[in-house]
Order: C-alpha cells, then sequence, then structure tokens
C-alpha cells in the first residue's frame, strides 16, 4: 500500500512548529507525572487556574500577538516571538 | 476508601484520540500547511510564507464579514436565550402536554439546515410566499431578495425559529431538574414569582444556560447553510458571512492559500471568544 501525504503539503517550518507543539505538551506530561495535581492556584485573572490552563492561556495569547504583529507592524516576526516568550513567561509566573 | 489509580485506563481513550486525530488534528495541519503557501492544483505547492495572512489582516471585505457575524451572533444570542427560558419557564410540567410540547419543541430541531434554508426561502417570496405575499399585502414593502434590511430580518427570524428550540429543551431540563421542596420553601417564605425565578429557577438553570449560550454562539458565529440558501449571502455582500466568504474563496475561486489563512484566523476567534464564554460563567458559578 502506497500512502501518499503529498495532499497534506509539508514545509519544513509548519513540521517544525507541531514537533514544538508535541514536544510542549510532552513536557507538560512529564512536569504532571513529576508533580501531580496540576498546581492549581488563583492569579491576577483572580480565578483558579492548573497550569495547562496557563499554557493555553500562552499558547492562544501568542497566537494574537503574532496576528496583531503581522497587521500592524510587518512580517519580520522575530519580535513578536519574543514579546510572546516574554507573555507566556508572564502567564506562568502570575496567571 | 481509598481511590484506585491505574494509568492504563488511558488507553480507553484511545480510540476517541485516533478519531479526532483524523476528523480534526490531520484537517487543522493541512490547513496551517496551505495557509502559508500557494496552489495552483495538482498538489504542488509554493511557499508564500505569511503573506496570505497580512493580506487577509488588511482585507475590508474580512473585517465587514467578521463584524456582520458579531452583529448576528450577539441578536441571535439576545433573542434566543430570554425566548428560550420564557418559553420553558411557560411549559406544562406534568401532564399530557408535557409530550406535546416535547415533541413540537423538538420538530424544528430535527429538519436538516438546507431545507430550512429552503423552507424559509420560498415562505419568504412575495409572490408565492406565506410570509412575503401577506407581509406585502399589510402594506410593508418587504422583499429580502433586493433590501438587505428584510434579508437581514428574514435569516434572524429563521434562526430564532430553528434554534430557540434547543435553548427551551435545555431550559426545561434544568427547571424539571429542581426538587418540589424549594418551591415549597419558596411558598412558606412568601416568594414573589420573580424572586422564585431569580434566587431558584435561574441558579438551578446556569450550567444548561452556559451550555445554550456556548452552543448557539458557536452555532451562529460559524452559520453557513440557512442563510446561503436562503440568500447566498446577498443581497449586494449584506448577509455573507464569513463561512459564505470562506466557502467562496476556497471552492469557488480556488485560493486556497488565503482561504486557509482565514480559516486559522476564523478558528482563533472562535476558540478566544468560547474560552472567554465558559471562563466567565464557570468561574461565575465557582463564586457562587
Amino acid at each position: 500500500m502506497n500512502l501518499d501525504f503529498s495532499w497534506m503539503a509539508w514545509t519544513w517550518p509548519t513540521a517544525a512548529f507541531f514537533i514544538i507543539v508535541v514536544l510542549m505538551l510532552f513536557g507538560m506530561g512529564v512536569w504532571e507525572y513529576v508533580s501531580p495535581g496540576g498546581n492549581p492556584r488563583v492569579g491576577v485573572l483572580r480565578f483558579e487556574t492548573t497550569r495547562g490552563d496557563r499554557l493555553f492561556v500562552s499558547l492562544l495569547g501568542s497566537a494574537f500577538i503574532h496576528l496583531a504583529w503581522l497587521g500592524l507592524v510587518g512580517p519580520n516576526l522575530w519580535w513578536a516571538l519574543a514579546l510572546s516568550v516574554a507573555y507566556a513567561i508572564g502567564v506562568f509566573r502570575y496567571v | 476508601m481509598e481511590k484506585t489509580w491505574n494509568n492504563k485506563a488511558w488507553f480507553l481513550v484511545l480510540p476517541v484520540l485516533v478519531l479526532v486525530a483524523f476528523s480534526a488534528v490531520i484537517p487543522l495541519m493541512t490547513v496551517v500547511n496551505y495557509s502559508v503557501q500557494d496552489t495552483f492544483g495538482n498538489n504542488v505547492f509554493f511557499w508564500a510564507g505569511t503573506e496570505w495572512f497580512e493580506e487577509l489582516l488588511q482585507s475590508k471585505r474580512f473585517w465587514e464579514a467578521m463584524a456582520r457575524n458579531l452583529v448576528f451572533s450577539f441578536i441571535i444570542l439576545a433573542i434566543e436565550v430570554p425566548l428560550g427560558i420564557f418559553i420553558a419557564l411557560n411549559m406544562p410540567k406534568k401532564g399530557w402536554g408535557v409530550p406535546v410540547c416535547l415533541v413540537a419543541m423538538a420538530l424544528p430541531l430535527l429538519i436538516p439546515w438546507n431545507v430550512v434554508g429552503t423552507i424559509w426561502q420560498v415562505f419568504g417570496r412575495n409572490d408565492i410566499g406565506l410570509l412575503g405575499y401577506y407581509v406585502n399585502a399589510l402594506g410593508f414593502n418587504y422583499n429580502y431578495v433586493q433590501d438587505p434590511v428584510d434579508a437581514w430580518v428574514t435569516v434572524i427570524i429563521m434562526d430564532i425559529w430553528h434554534w430557540t428550540s434547543l435553548v427551551v429543551l435545555l431550559c426545561y431540563a434544568g427547571l424539571v431538574s429542581i426538587p418540589d421542596a424549594f418551591y415549597q420553601a419558596a411558598k412558606i417564605d412568601g416568594a414573589s414569582r420573580w424572586a422564585v425565578f431569580r434566587y431558584i429557577q435561574l441558579p438551578k438553570m446556569q450550567r444548561v444556560l452556559l451550555i445554550a449560550v456556548l452552543l448557539r454562539f458557536m452555532d451562529s458565529f460559524m452559520i453557513y447553510t440557512e442563510p446561503f440558501v436562503v440568500t447566498g449571502g446577498g443581497p449586494g455582500n449584506s448577509t455573507t458571512f464569513l463561512s459564505i466568504d470562506l466557502v467562496k474563496m476556497a471552492l469557488g475561486q480556488f485560493d486556497l492559500g488565503p482561504a486557509a489563512a482565514m480559516s486559522l484566523v476564523y478558528f482563533l476567534i472562535i476558540l478566544l471568544l468560547s474560552w472567554v464564554f465558559y471562563t466567565v460563567m464557570t468561574n461565575y458559578d465557582a463564586e457562587r
């Protein structure tokens, strides 16, 4: 059987993106194994979040940071990436 | 008694993971791949980077469709949720009326979306449609094919007719689960009808209302079939919602790259708004 996946149109940058997302999920799994319970706490948003919630908020926020940068500044996204990393650190620290 | 922890239970979720992989993850990955490339068919792709996203974010057409979608969802929620609660409160809780009302409420939900569109397309016509003919006979100049306001009114009424039942059934399920003891206690305290609603019925319906609001928001934000069948997105672009525009772009124009970029932005907005709704409502519930 010859499986043809050319219709999925894989590229190295998109493959790298998904590999990073999978590694993040794997890392969260390992973190949960080492420290079970999800570390729930009430942060600046004033409602309880687990570390899974914080990852979700970080990823979703990062997507919007990149879109906003693209729409308002331009196609060079390295600064948007740096901003997203800073944002994610902030979310994991204070949310 | 101590809980039994067995991580082998994770294997039980394997079938659903496989199903989700094929129905959601693989298509989503493909859309991400398409969004950074261009194609003219035959699985030949050219790298385009972030070009389609830039184009989309500066496109007036996209923002106008988005605004129409948000306005539509807001109107739908503002009408269907209170109306659904009102009908559920007035439905019989005992006797022969219960199955009759439940079946009547379930009927619109059983009709396929394209059939609902066709029904309202004919119903609203001012030559042969019952609604269109009599509204014009009453002296109103109603024509959903030519007038954008009429087209909007038709699409909104059609959605209310089709989907209010869902809110009603969910609210009704919440209402019938309230034990009689609550009502008896309220009667002893001399609570008014409004107080019973505000402090007993509404809190008890809150969880089902959360589901109703989420479902109706996501459904109305993704609406495609009914307005497409009734108005085709017109007159002009007045009822062209995001999904209609997306299909025009992807299938009508075969612009897979821009359509994929639009799909992703659309997906992110739905994800964000659903998360906000869910978080706000569940935390309100937790605070109580």
